[in-house]
């Protein structure tokens, strides 16, 4: 079987976010991959994925594989990326993720807009959740129930001073078990390597964390597949049979 | 100051760390970052957070701080009391918000020297 490299981006969000431009809505998020030279990505909204079916379905034909996702913040206020096969995978712990969330208080704009559209980028309405709020689940409830739910967990931004595993938690606790750890644009892997010298066995990879659709591959990890596939990614995450991270 | 004197001021909630309460007090340190714990915290201080997580035990051992207040009545995750009794570290609780406890403690003459 030939292995290739793969471009992939697996951490964007959509118009969903609180965070999130309006313009980043599922066929221009696809338009933007593609452009970007990106054949995988994943969609991870804060504590939400009501936005990532659109875009598997936008992107349907293109080429370019999505992967449904959410960026799920701990009690902690750490911030992990859920990467999943499916929505079906991921929808016990959507519950779950909800349930701890308080609701948007009538009449009150605190952020914009958490616009849930369709595939092809028409309105179905607001997300009624406050995403930006922490849920109830500590860290380690979030990463066994991302686990439970056959996903990948990737611990967000390890550089950023803020919603960050190191900014919150001072390190890595040991029974924590990351599948990677995601280093943001204003980094390199190497200088966050140096900075935050964290425990050898964790791969890191390298994210847009995208609000915008300009933002959209501005950094990205090449990955050796087979084909870009859900069970790829994670042969690679784990380095088994010649899959991997491309570190550069 | 000593630990007992501020429990018994401050009527705090003592969950881990009972030999510990003759430890002396040198001011404190408000802040829920770990990493800003680890980069500011000072020996002797108490440190004023609401993170629960078993890492804040880590931290006030590796500071040497005298205690964790855990403010807003929270209550320590039961990993994170279970290494407490092993680091011995006290733990203690109030219903107060870090704004109040900091205040009453600084007017009870907890400052830095």
């Amino acid at each position: 079987m030939e292995l290739r490299h793969f471009r992939a981006d697996l951490h964007i969000h959509s118009c969903l976010s609180p965070c999130g431009e309006l313009s980043n809505y599922p066929r221009k998020i696809v338009e933007r991959a593609l452009a970007a030279g990106l054949r995988i990505i994943a969609i991870c909204d804060h504590n939400s994925a009501e936005n990532a079916r659109a875009v598997v379905r936008a992107a349907r034909g293109t080429g370019l594989a999505v992967f449904p996702g959410m960026e799920l913040t701990s009690e902690e206020e750490v911030h992990t990326l859920g990467l999943f096969p499916t929505m079906n995978h991921l929808l016990p712990l959507q519950e779950r993720v909800f349930r701890g969330l308080p609701k948007l208080p009538a009449r009150k704009r605190l952020t914009q807009d958490q616009v849930i559209v369709n595939e092809n980028d028409e309105v179905l309405g607001f997300s009624p959740h406050s995403l930006f709020a922490a849920t109830r689940l500590s860290v380690h409830e979030i990463v066994t129930g991302i686990h439970q739910c056959g996903g990948l967990a990737v611990a967000s931004h390890i550089d950023r001073g803020a919603f960050s595993i190191f900014s919150q938690l001072g390190f890595i606790p040991d029974d924590l078990d990351f599948d990677a750890l995601e280093v943001s644009p204003l980094m390199t892997i190497a200088e966050a390597r140096a900075a935050f010298k964290p425990p050898a066995h964790f791969p890191l990879v390298r994210f847009s964390d995208a609000h915008q659709p300009a933002e959209i591959g501005q950094a990205a990890t090449d990955l050796i597949l087979a084909g870009p596939a859900f069970a790829e990614v994670r042969m690679a995450f784990d380095g088994r049979n010649g899959r991997r991270i491309c570190e550069p | 100051m000593i630990l007992t004197d501020i429990i018994e001021r401050m009527d705090l909630k003592i969950f881990t760390g009972r030999t510990e309460l003759e430890r002396p007090v040198r001011g404190g340190y408000a802040s829920d970052l770990l990493s800003d714990v680890i980069a500011n915290g000072q020996k002797d201080q108490l440190w004023v957070t609401l993170q629960v997580h078993p890492n804040i035990v880590a931290v006030a051992a590796l500071k040497e701080l005298s205690a964790i207040i855990l403010v807003n009545g929270r209550e320590p995750a039961a990993d994170t009391t279970a290494r407490a009794d092993k680091e011995r570290i006290p733990i203690l609780g109030t219903s107060l918000s870090a704004f109040e406890f900091a205040g009453r403690a600084y007017a009870l003459g907890i400052q830095e020297r």
